[in-house]
């Protein structure tokens, strides 16, 4: 019995020694991970400061036409640095970019908004400009803020307006096997209740991870996502070589 | 198995001996990453099998039967690592753009597998305890194909450890529209029951006023995907940086993570540093879903 017992103490102490081992060596895998992130981002910031001081040819001529609109995505908690937003905005403004869609999940950059636009020389919003569904060709900067209430609420609201187009036709006898929505109808249907909009080419992602954070679904189809980091940390030749990466890109659209 | 080793020369016991080992190894590495919080969705956007084939110069469709072989790999990995729901994107209705020849030579290798596993009394997907679901407008789909997922669902219906589901002919504006369509007519079944229960006339609330008919759970509940949780991590080979029309709803809060190596050549390696970066991410990406909450 007293074997007994002293083994099982034994399998116990051998186990609490491997759980220990095991914590042990996640621990360290996840600090040498953190280590290469942070020599990654070390270089990276090397690499766009040369950029910026138009060290990297490459990066100097940007066919930036190609890029017809761009949606940025900020973590609501930063969204309150008004003046990094509007520092970001004016770099894009002088890269050329036209048409920028401002995201955080919250809604603060909606709050913001008129201050925003005040201090941004010429900006106008995307909706006074934005007609027959597509992207105006002007020289003013158009901005468009977005939430996460421009998402599923908003195909909600659009549901609601579909379905009661749907009772009011009459056709509500129809083959229930057949689609009774297009696309167009439900594109539509978004713009009613204010939450229509051209689908980005690129999203940027100003947060600690990669994540859309809700970026409004119908609109994300084909849309290109890249990670930028944290706001606070954003660099200009970051977004130069975000830019530049994106005129690279050719998609097949699954053909 | 013989998944993987293929070649000439190699007897069936070195086979398994070598599988044992690779297991082996898988499970101590297993072991480590499941000191922190393991990912409950796991989906796959699987790029690359034609450029894998064309690189290599195989015949034609050879990258997609590679494709193949690499999801039933990273559906072991997934099971031998305890993730609950693994989603695969198969194929998109954009991808009935593409030649015909090419569209039905993946749509005879999709009817092939799933016969193959079928036929087989101890089938992957009963050894680990797979259930299958295919998540798309099978509508679209020819009788036979259309026939033999519900036959593979059916069959692999009772299997508990884990839920395969492969988005085939599936989009996420499909799915919507979809759910937006299902909901508008059981919500309409609804009134036509009402109406005839009083007799009277039917309250419809204009939807600007914020009485809405129809809800967001009630879309929600008719999504293809409502039978698996939002992923924890989406991965797309070849290094595209898009979704392509996948998951677009449910990855509001989703780490994506994106591989420059094309489908058929992703390994277990992948998977460990993809559970690597969201254990990274675990906590900011936690506090944001219970923000939406």
């Amino acid at each position: 019995m007293d074997f007994k017992k002293e083994t099982r103490i034994l399998y116990c102490w051998i186990a609490q020694i491997g759980n220990l081992l095991l914590r042990s060596l996640w621990r360290l895998i996840h600090v040498i991970i953190n280590l290469c992130y942070l020599t990654l981002g070390i270089a990276k910031a090397f690499e766009s400061y040369l950029i910026s001081w138009g060290i990297l040819r490459r990066y100097k001529s940007l066919q930036v036409a190609k890029l017809r609109y761009l949606a940025i995505v900020v973590e609501s908690k930063d969204a309150c640095q008004t003046s990094k937003i509007i520092e970001l905005l004016q770099w894009l403004a002088d890269v050329g970019v036209k048409h920028v869609c401002l995201y955080d999940m919250e809604g603060i950059l909606k709050k913001s908004k008129d201050f925003i636009l005040e201090e941004l020389d010429g900006a106008i919003l995307f909706g006074e400009a934005y007609e027959n569904n597509e992207i105006p060709d002007q020289a003013q900067m158009t901005l468009e803020f977005a939430s996460f209430s421009d998402g599923k609420e908003a195909v909600a609201k659009a549901a609601n307006v579909l379905f009661m187009k749907y009772l009011k036709s009459g056709a509500t006898d129809q083959n229930q096997e057949e689609a009774i929505f297009t696309e167009s109808q439900m594109a539509e249907a978004l713009k009613t209740v204010g939450s229509g909009g051209p689908e980005p080419d690129l999203l940027l992602v100003y947060g600690p991870a990669r994540c859309h954070l809700g970026f409004p679904a119908w609109r994300m189809r084909y849309t290109e996502i890249i990670h930028m980091g944290p706001l606070k940390s954003m660099k200009y030749g970051s977004l130069i070589k975000a830019i530049y990466k994106f005129t690279m890109v050719r998609q097949n659209y699954g053909k | 198995m013989t998944l993987h080793m293929e070649k000439g020369g190699i007897s069936i016991s070195a086979r398994r001996f070598l599988w044992k080992l690779s297991y082996l190894q898988r499970k101590c590495i297993f072991s480590v990453l499941s000191v922190g919080r393991l990912p409950t969705h796991i989906s796959f956007i699987m790029d690359g099998n034609r450029r894998y084939g064309e690189q290599r110069n195989l015949k034609e469709g050879a990258g997609h039967k590679a494709g193949y072989l690499a999801l039933m790999l990273m559906v072991i990995y997934c099971c031998e690592l305890g993730i609950k729901y693994i989603t695969a994107y198969a194929f998109s209705i954009d991808n009935f753009k593409r030649g015909p020849d090419k569209v039905q030579y993946i749509m005879d290798l999709m009817l092939e597998k799933i016969e193959l596993e079928l036929s087989k009394k101890d089938s992957l997907f009963s050894r680990y305890g797979v259930k299958v679901h295919f998540s798309g407008n099978m509508e679209l789909l020819s009788d036979p194909i259309k026939d033999a997922a519900k036959r593979l669902m059916v069959a692999t219906a009772n299997n508990s450890n884990t839920l395969l589901t492969v988005c085939f002919a599936y989009t996420s504006r499909n799915e919507i529209l979809h759910a937006i369509q299902e909901t508008c007519q059981e919500k309409l079944a609804q009134i036509q029951l009402q109406e005839s229960i009083s007799e009277g006339r039917i309250s419809m609330c204009n939807p600007g006023q914020g009485n809405h008919v129809l809800k967001l759970a009630d879309i929600e509940k008719h999504m293809y995907m409502a039978i698996a949780p939002d992923p924890d991590i989406i991965i797309r080979t070849s290094g595209e940086n898009r979704l392509s029309n996948f998951l677009l709803w449910q990855s509001a809060n989703s780490c994506l993570i994106s591989f420059s190596q094309l489908w058929p050549g992703i390994s277990c390696w992948h998977l460990v540093w993809a559970v690597l970066n969201f254990q990274r991410n675990h906590y900011y990406l936690e506090k944001k879903k219970k923000k939406q909450i």
